[in-house]
């Protein structure tokens, strides 16, 4: 029972991180078919970028200041960069992305070095919440979960309740009517470009400190958020939500599990032996694949559901 | 035309067989291995950026796991070689890379029913979910991928159509010669079957091709397939030559790499991806020796190709020709020159400024002296870095206003050659 409450709460934690990551992607997607492969590299620089700021100014302002900064790159990347191969089309955009991963992580190196660095939580937050089954719940988990409530409610709210929620709306799906109005559209593009780049930076912001803020950090995050993407349905943010909790459900979960398929056969008396890559695969115990779980469950959703979870349109 | 091309095709390969020859040392009596090694490893990389140039180029789709089926025709080999070499299986040496190619087929087979039912970007995505698939997978089952050690062999299994051992590289390296040369001319032909001519139909505008009853999702998968066979067919010369594979040989760099051989290469002329293929194995050999940050050039040399010269290397070539026929070349001359000089000052300072800012965060921790262009170099004296800025700075504002120049010139010789032409 304990074990299933705390995994459920981290589940929860690392969820909403993860659909910090997906929900700009895919806001970015559904808005001008751009996958932003550096997102992940963004991920990695918002991190970097509190970590550094710490040394000058207190935590909270670097939850602001990291994600203006990426922001503001992800704006340039937009303006500087997407906007000039656009006309090469999709497959140029996808490449110009793919390219500022390499720089992205190059630089970083290059800046602060191959070792992980100590960006440690805020001693503000440094203390145990609340007491389960005699296992802490650390304060900043909830302080994260917080943060990500908050911006799954702004983002709503911006959506669905202003002005240039609206817009955006429009420009999602009827791009040329939009301009016809009047609205200026490559703005409104730049603007969910840095939108998406924000969130990515706030959730480096607040991932950094609560896994390792480490050059290899973009890549082991970058595939799960792409995964979430897919399996929620590309271009749903409502997708994205339940896929990002899924998947972060599964990956926590996964790692208690002691479990094998061969512990289900064996009832039925199949015997599985670990003496060839069948057997092996029968008896390795869950909690030994947890990172391949999340890509199963993709290469499954896309079997019997091409389009994802909730995608409503194909490519 | 198709007979220069054959021209072209038939020096390239003389000039690989007699490579190795150039190279040794008489004096010894031994063979050059370092250039064996490295022509070897050319000859793999020519056959998996071309395959990959089946999807990106013909086909016009991203996928972000080429390196799965390359790697699995390895892993595949190495456990025909093992049964070859237990007696189980009577095949002999010159067979196996298409062993190695059916089995990257057969894996193809599996993800090409899911990944083509999509195409652009979310074929991209999903191709990246599969790649991971297998590259996670060959990390914890042990049994066929060896886990983080992989898994190895002995190629010298007594059973070869020519009576060789391939115990030395040179045999090895003739055997990567004559597949690669194999491959090569079979996936040319391919550019001219009617899938090939389909492939680039459905590139082009894939609803078009519906109209005409060709089914785009059933194009796409053939040529997923096929480039996954050919893909093998390299995995299983990797194979043979190293005698290993590990998780390295179907992770994402690899792919990423062919990526990057196609695309500087050139992804719209057949040869293009051959050119990539082995400027980038000489600069990773060169390069990467010299320099830790030879990621950060190859990923600036990448986005400037996809800003300014989305036809790759090739590309840039083939703009030429109409000049050249309509004798005009001569005029471009006056303009290269004039955009070496800010060129060579903007890459020099670009180059010194990566090393310094590297050497600083990675190199000094290591107790290093940094060498640069032939000198040593104090890091921590203000000259050096005053020099590199100043040179990347007036470098890049003296290139943008040449750039210009060479534009107009470009243009109004361009454009009188094509209507010359």
């Amino acid at each position: 029972m304990e074990v299933l409450l705390v995994s459920l709460l981290n589940g929860l934690v690392y969820g909403m991180l993860l659909f910090m990551l997906a929900s700009g992607l895919t806001l970015i997607f559904s808005m001008m078919g751009v996958l932003n492969f550096a997102h992940g590299s963004i991920y990695m620089l918002g991190a970097y970028f509190a970590y550094e700021s710490t040394h000058w100014i207190d935590f909270w302002s670097a939850l602001l200041i990291a994600p203006l900064l990426c922001g503001a790159i992800g704006a340039a990347i937009e303006v500087w960069g997407l906007r000039r191969v656009h006309h090469n089309g999709h497959i140029a955009e996808l490449l110009f992305t793919f390219g500022l991963v390499f720089i992205i992580g190059r630089s970083v190196q290059m800046a602060w070095g191959m070792l992980p660095m100590p960006y440690r939580v805020p001693a503000g937050l440094d203390f145990p919440l609340f007491t389960l089954y005699g296992l802490q719940f650390p304060a900043y988990r909830g302080f994260m979960l917080l943060v990500s409530a908050g911006m799954l409610g702004g983002i709503w709210l911006l959506l669905k309740r202003t002005r240039v929620g609206m817009i955006i709306q429009a420009a999602l799906t009827h791009p040329g009517m939009t301009a016809a109005l009047g609205h200026n559209v490559p703005l409104v593009f730049t603007i969910v470009f840095a939108g998406g780049c924000f969130l990515a930076g706030l959730a480096g912001v607040i991932g950094g400190n609560y896994q390792s803020t480490e050059p290899g950090m973009a890549d082991a995050m970058g595939p799960i958020v792409f995964v979430v993407v897919v399996f929620g349905g590309l271009g749903s943010l409502v997708g994205c939500f339940i896929a990002s909790i899924i998947m972060g459900m599964v990956v926590t979960f996964s790692v208690v599990i002691d479990a094998s398929i061969a512990d289900l056969l064996r009832p039925i008396g199949i015997m599985p032996r670990n003496d060839d890559l069948l057997g092996e695969i029968l008896t390795v115990p869950v909690a030994r694949i947890g990172a391949l779980l999340p890509l199963l469950m993709m290469v499954l959703i896309l079997f019997f559901r091409p389009r994802g979870l909730l995608g409503t349109r194909d490519t | 035309m198709r007979k220069r091309s054959a021209i072209v095709c038939f020096t390239l390969l003389a000039a690989a067989i007699l490579l190795p020859w150039l190279f040794y040392d008489f004096a010894h009596h031994r063979p050059a291995g370092f250039v064996i090694s490295m022509l070897s490893q050319m000859g793999m990389m020519i056959i998996l950026a071309l395959s990959y140039n089946m999807l990106l180029g013909q086909a016009g789709l991203f996928s972000l796991c080429h390196a799965t089926f390359f790697g699995f025709g390895g892993y595949a080999t190495i456990h025909f070689l093992n049964a070859a070499g237990a007696g189980d299986l009577p095949v002999p040496m010159e067979l196996m890379p298409l062993l190695a190619g059916l089995s990257g087929l057969g894996l193809a087979i599996v993800f090409g029913a899911m990944a083509t039912k999509q195409r652009a970007t979310a074929f991209a995505m999903i191709t990246l979910g599969i790649g991971e698939l297998v590259a996670t997978a060959a990390l914890m089952f042990h049994h066929f991928f060896g886990g983080e050690g992989g898994v190895n062999t002995d190629r010298m299994i007594d059973r070869s159509l020519f009576g060789l051992s391939y115990a030395s590289g040179t045999q090895v390296y003739y055997l990567i010669v004559g597949w690669t040369f194999i491959a090569t001319l079979l996936m040319w032909l391919q550019t001219m079957t009617p899938l090939g001519r389909m492939a680039n139909a459905c590139r082009d505008n894939f609803e078009r091709a519906q109209f005409m009853g060709y089914d785009p999702r059933i194009v796409r998968f053939l040529q997923f397939c096929l480039a996954g066979f050919f893909a093998g067919i390299g995995g299983g010369l990797y194979a043979i030559t190293y005698e290993i594979v590990t998780f390295d040989a179907v992770a994402a760099p690899l792919s990423a790499n062919a990526l990057l051989m196609a695309y500087i290469g050139g992804n719209m002329v057949f040869a293009g991806p051959i050119l990539g293929a082995v400027l980038i194995t000489l600069l990773q050999s060169g390069v990467s020796l010299m320099s830790n940050s030879w990621l950060i050039y190859v990923g600036v040399l990448f986005i400037a190709m996809v800003t300014f010269a989305p036809a790759g290397l090739t590309g840039i070539i083939v703009a030429h020709g109409p000049i050249w026929r309509a004798g005009r070349i001569s005029q471009l001359i006056l303009p290269y020159l004039r955009l070496l000089v800010p060129g060579i000052a903007a890459v020099t300072g670009f180059v010194g400024m990566v090393e310094l800012l590297s050497f600083l965060t990675i190199g000094a921790a290591a107790g290093k002296q940094l060498v640069l262009f032939g000198s040593p170099i104090d890091v921590n004296s203000a000259s050096p870095w005053v020099v590199a800025i100043v040179l990347l700075v007036v470098g890049s504002v003296w290139l943008r206003f040449e750039a210009r120049y060479f534009a107009r010139v470009w243009e109004s010789v361009g454009g009188d050659a094509e209507v010359q032409a």
